[in-house]
C-alpha cells in the first residue's frame, strides 16, 4: 500500500509545486517589469508626490490604493451580508424546489461576464446615481455592481460550508428545543465559520482584482476620496486604463502598480490566515 | 505583448458596439450596416486568413499576388494599428505569400523603427517632424477629434477660450457659458490616449492642469458617459460620435472654430481639430513596402477605413514612381 503510494506522492507534489510557482513567477515578473522605474524613482516617491501624471513626472498611487480598498471592502460589506443570508435561506427556510431555483440562479450570476455587468451599471445604475450629484461614475456605483459580482462567490461558499455543518448538530439542536433562527445563528453558522470566511475571503480577492467593470464605473480619477460618491481609480483600472498606450518607462510604472496591488491583497490574505489561526489556536 | 494588451481591453467596447447597434437600428441603416458588415468582414478575413493554404482559390490571388511574397512588419501607432491589422488581412488574402506583422507602441516608436529599419513601415498618428525629414510619410486616413455634449444641452458653440476655461475648472456651470443651469460634468481620457494629445495639442492645455470629472478609457466609453450625463462635455473621434448618432444616442457634435464637426470637413482639412494617419517609410522602402502602402492609399480599402470610424483621403502617394 506504501509503496504504491509513492507515484502519486510525486505527482502531487509536483502539481503543488507548480501552482505554487506561478505566484512566484507572476510575482517575479512584475518585480522585474518595475524594476525600471523602482530603481529610478525609489520606492517613496510613489507615496509623497503630489498627483498621478505619469507622463509629466508625478507618480502617487496612494489615492489608488485607497480606492481599491475602499470598493472593494464596501462590496464585501454589501455581498456577505446577502450571501450569507441566501445560503441560509436556500438550506433552511426555502422550500426545496425553490431552493432548487434559487441555486440556479446564484450560479447564473456567478457566470455573467463583468463587462455586462459595467455596462449595466454604466446605462443603468449610473444614470440613477447620477441624480444624487455628478456623473454617476463614483466609489458607490463601482461598489454596488462588485458587490453582486462577488455575491456568489459568498452565497455558493457559504452554501457548500453550511452544507458540511453535521445534521446531527441541527437534529440534536431541534431535539433541545431551539427555535429555527437559534439553530441557525448558534449552532449552524458558528459550525460553518471558517467555510464562510472562506468564501468572504475568496470575494474580497476577487473583488480587488476585477477590473473591466470598475473601470467602467469609478470615474477613474485619481484623487483622495472624500465620500463615497467621488470618482476614483483603482490599481487595475490604472493598468488597464493606460497599459495599452504606454510607452517604454510609462509601461514600467504601471507595473508598479500591480506590484503594489498584489502586495495589498498578500498583507490581507496573510493578515487575515494569521488572525484566524490565531481564533482558532485559542478556541 | 503590448498589441495584445490593446485587442483585450478593446474588445469589451466592439461588444458594445455591436449590443447599441443591434438594439436600436432595426433593420440597419447605413452606419449600422457598416459597422456589422465590417465585423463580418473582419470575421471572414479571418478565418480566410487562417485558412488560407487550404483556400487558393481567390481570383485576385491569381491575377496580381503571384509575384509578391516575403514578410511585412509594421509598428508604431495603437490608432492606426486596428485599421492596419484590417488592410493587411486583406492584402494578405490577395497576395498568399505575403505575412503582415502588426504591432503596436505608439507613434514614436513607429517612426524611430522605420527610421533605424527595424520595421518595413511605421505607423503614426501625426505628420513627421522636421528632424524626420529623411523619411517619407504617406497618409492613408484622417481623424478628427470632435466636443461632444449631451443632446439636450442648448449650448451650441463654445469659443477656445471657454473649452480651455471648462476643462481647468474656472468654469464650473454651464449658464455661464448661455446654457441652462447645470453643474458641468468634465469628462477627460487617460494619458497615453491618441484623442487626449490631440485635444491638449489643440487647446494648448498642459494635461496636469487639467481637472476633469470622469477620466475614461476610449471613445465609446466616453459616448456612454455623455451621454448617460446631462451636463457632461467631452472629446471623441468624429466617426464614432457620427456612428452613435445615427443609432440614436443622446449626444451632440459641437462646432469648432465655426466649422461643423463632420467627416466631410475632416476629409477636406477644413476641421482644425484632426491629424493624419500615416504610414511611414524609408526614401527607399521594398517593393513590397511599396505595393501595401499603395494599397492603403487606393480604393479598395475605403470600407475598412470608415469601418474603423476614419475619415478616407486621397492624396498623392509618396512611395509611387
Amino acid at each position: 500500500m506504501l509503496r504504491n503510494d509513492l507515484p502519486l506522492k510525486i505527482v502531487t507534489r509536483t502539481l503543488a509545486i507548480l501552482s505554487a510557482a506561478i505566484v512566484l513567477l507572476v510575482f517575479g515578473f512584475l518585480v522585474r517589469e518595475s524594476q525600471p522605474a523602482l530603481s529610478q524613482l525609489g520606492f517613496t516617491r510613489f507615496f509623497t508626490d503630489a498627483s498621478w501624471h505619469p507622463l509629466s513626472g508625478q507618480f502617487n498611487l496612494t489615492p489608488m490604493i485607497v480606492a481599491t480598498l475602499l470598493t472593494s471592502v464596501g462590496a464585501i460589506v454589501l455581498a456577505a451580508p446577502l450571501g450569507i443570508a441566501s445560503a441560509v435561506f436556500v438550506h433552511f427556510y426555502a422550500p426545496s424546489s425553490l431552493a432548487i431555483w434559487h441555486r440556479r440562479f446564484i450560479e447564473l450570476l456567478a457566470g455573467i461576464p463583468s463587462v455586462v455587468f459595467g455596462l449595466w451599471g454604466l446605462v443603468v445604475l449610473a444614470p440613477i446615481i447620477a441624480q444624487l450629484g455628478g456623473s454617476g461614475q463614483n466609489l458607490l456605483t463601482a461598489t454596488i455592481v462588485l458587490g453582486l459580482m462577488v455575491l456568489p462567490t459568498v452565497a455558493m461558499l457559504s452554501d457548500t460550508a453550511i452544507g458540511w455543518v453535521p445534521q446531527d448538530w441541527v437534529h440534536g439542536a431541534a431535539a433541545l428545543g431551539m427555535q429555527r433562527w437559534a439553530i441557525v445563528g448558534k449552532v449552524v453558522l458558528p459550525g460553518a465559520r471558517r467555510g464562510i470566511a472562506a468564501g468572504v475571503m475568496l470575494a474580497l480577492t476577487r473583488a480587488m482584482g476585477e477590473t473591466m467593470a470598475v473601470l467602467m464605473l469609478a470615474g477613474n480619477i485619481v484623487e483622495m476620496p472624500t465620500s463615497l460618491l467621488s470618482p476614483g481609480r483603482t490599481l487595475n483600472a490604472n493598468i488597464a486604463l493606460e497599459l495599452g498606450y504606454a510607452s517604454a518607462s510609462h509601461r514600467s510604472v504601471l507595473f508598479v502598480s500591480g506590484l503594489i496591488l498584489m502586495l495589498v491583497v498578500s498583507v490581507i490574505v496573510i493578515g487575515v490566515s494569521r488572525w484566524e489561526g490565531r481564533s482558532n489556536g485559542g478556541r | 505583448m503590448k498589441s495584445m494588451n490593446t485587442l483585450v481591453f478593446s474588445l469589451p467596447w466592439t461588444v458594445i458596439g455591436r449590443t447599441v447597434i443591434g438594439r436600436t437600428v432595426i433593420g440597419g441603416t447605413v452606419i449600422g450596416g457598416t459597422v456589422i458588415g465590417g465585423t463580418v468582414i473582419g470575421l471572414a478575413l479571418l478565418a480566410l486568413s487562417l485558412g488560407c493554404s487550404q483556400n487558393p482559390s481567390n481570383v485576385n490571388a491569381d491575377a496580381s499576388g503571384s509575384k509578391l511574397s516575403g514578410r511585412l512588419t509594421l509598428t508604431g501607432s495603437s490608432t492606426v494599428a486596428p485599421l492596419a491589422m484590417e488592410i493587411a488581412r486583406r492584402f494578405e488574402q490577395l497576395h498568399s505569400g505575403v505575412r503582415v506583422d502588426v504591432q503596436t507602441g505608439g507613434s514614436g516608436k513607429g517612426i524611430s523603427d522605420a527610421h533605424a529599419g527595424i520595421a518595413d513601415i511605421g505607423m503614426a498618428s501625426r505628420s513627421l517632424k522636421p528632424d524626420e525629414a529623411d523619411l517619407r510619410s504617406n497618409q492613408i486616413a484622417a481623424d478628427g477629434v470632435g466636443l461632444i455634449v449631451h443632446s439636450s444641452n442648448t449650448v451650441s458653440e463654445l469659443t477656445r477660450q471657454q473649452v480651455i476655461a471648462i476643462y481647468t475648472n474656472q468654469l464650473n456651470n454651464w449658464k455661464e457659458v448661455g446654457g441652462l443651469d447645470q453643474e458641468i460634468t468634465v469628462v477627460h481620457k487617460a494619458e497615453g490616449r491618441a484623442t487626449l494629445e490631440v485635444f491638449l495639442e489643440h487647446f494648448g492645455i498642459d494635461n496636469p492642469t487639467v481637472k476633469a470629472d470622469v477620466i475614461v478609457g476610449d471613445n465609446q466609453h466616453c459616448v456612454k458617459t455623455v451621454a448617460g450625463a446631462k451636463g457632461a462635455i467631452g472629446y471623441v473621434s468624429i466617426g464614432t460620435a457620427e456612428a452613435d448618432i445615427d443609432a440614436r444616442v443622446p449626444i451632440r457634435l459641437l462646432p469648432l472654430d465655426g466649422i461643423q464637426a463632420s467627416s466631410a470637413n475632416v476629409a477636406s482639412g477644413d476641421f482644425p481639430m484632426s491629424r493624419p494617419l500615416n504610414l511611414v517609410t524609408t526614401e527607399s522602402p521594398s517593393q513590397l513596402a511599396v505595393a501595401f502602402v499603395q494599397f492603403c492609399q487606393s480604393a479598395d480599402v475605403h470600407d475598412l477605413v470608415k469601418s474603423q470610424y476614419f475619415v478616407p483621403v486621397t492624396s498623392e502617394s509618396n512611395v509611387a514612381k
